[in-house]
């Protein structure tokens, strides 16, 4: 049942991805290039976004455990540090040279342009080189992905 | 440079629906938080108990070739140079994977948790994505 919940979150996800048109670089640039050609779109996608997790999220607290894994795994970190102010520049630097991020990345792979492999194949390596850093300096692991809370 | 696109306030704000209902229905039914960059971390890590991640990942693609049957086609630039997307991928991966947390998971699932420390990540990249955008259009480039 969890493998089918998660097959069809990632469609849903995936599916308003495309439809915002999160998938075309040219749209996400033109979303942060306010000085110039900008097209506010995008802010409709994010605003939809966060108001009905926000909602949602409210909704799913209520319980005491989720439909079908017997734990909540809400992120417990709450530093803000130079990990996670420097990781963010560093994403941002990216986002902002191609306009593309991890999930319109992997949901590229539909529309067959082997061109994404270009992006895809480094950004793999990044995070692989990104986590195998922080996995040996204990300080900056102290807050790892790995790290949960169940509520 | 890419080509100007038209304003899509529906289509747009109907997609970023269905991305908040994903992270809703993920963490109601498998008790989990739709971060992309995170869920691609913890596979390419081999810690993907049950395949559920990998599922994810699968539905993602597969979301958007039923949206191309739906509505015709998606539309898509990508920036012609190889090398330029090379380079972004690399920032990218490593940039959210240090950060813990790319659009989705800072962007959408931590703002949405009133999450003070993804308030301040996504402040963070959208500053400088604009900035980059600004210099590479408007000084360099």
């Amino acid at each position: 049942m969890g493998r089918i919940a998660a097959l069809f979150c990632g469609l849903l996800f995936g599916a308003g991805l495309a439809l915002a048109g999160m998938m075309d670089p040219a749209k996400v640039l033109n979303f942060l290039d306010v000085a110039g050609t900008f097209d506010p779109s995008l802010a409709f996608t994010m605003g939809a976004a966060v108001i009905i997790a926000f909602l949602g999220f409210r909704l799913v607290r209520r319980r005491a455990a989720p439909l079908i894994a017997p734990a909540f795994h809400w992120p417990t970190a709450t530093a803000i540090d130079s990990r996670l102010i420097g990781g963010a520049a560093i994403f941002g630097l990216g986002w902002g040279l191609a306009g593309i991020c991890p999930g319109p990345a992997i949901a590229s792979l539909a529309l067959a342009n082997p061109h994404i492999l270009a992006f895809l194949v480094p950004m793999a390596a990044g995070m692989l080189l990104a986590n195998g850093i922080a996995a040996r300096r204990p300080r900056l692991a102290e807050d790892g992905p790995v790290r949960e809370r169940t509520k | 440079m890419l080509p100007a696109t038209e304003f899509t306030p529906l289509p747009s704000a109907l997609g970023g629906a269905l991305i908040g209902l994903s992270a809703v229905l993920l963490m109601a039914l498998n008790g989990r938080i739709a971060g992309i960059s995170g869920i691609l971390g913890q596979v390419l890590a081999r810690r993907d108990p049950g395949g559920e991640r990998l599922l994810f990942l699968a539905g993602l693609v597969l979301g958007p070739l039923v949206v191309a049957l739906l509505t015709g086609g998606i539309p898509q630039h990508l920036p012609t140079s190889d090398l330029l997307l090379a380079a972004a991928g690399l920032l990218v991966g490593f940039g959210s994977a240090l950060g813990q947390g790319c659009t989705s998971g800072h962007g959408v699932c931590g703002l949405a948790r009133l999450s003070p420390r993804s308030l301040v990540a996504t402040l963070v990249f959208m500053a400088v994505a604009a900035l980059t955008v600004f210099l590479m259009r408007h000084v360099g480039g």
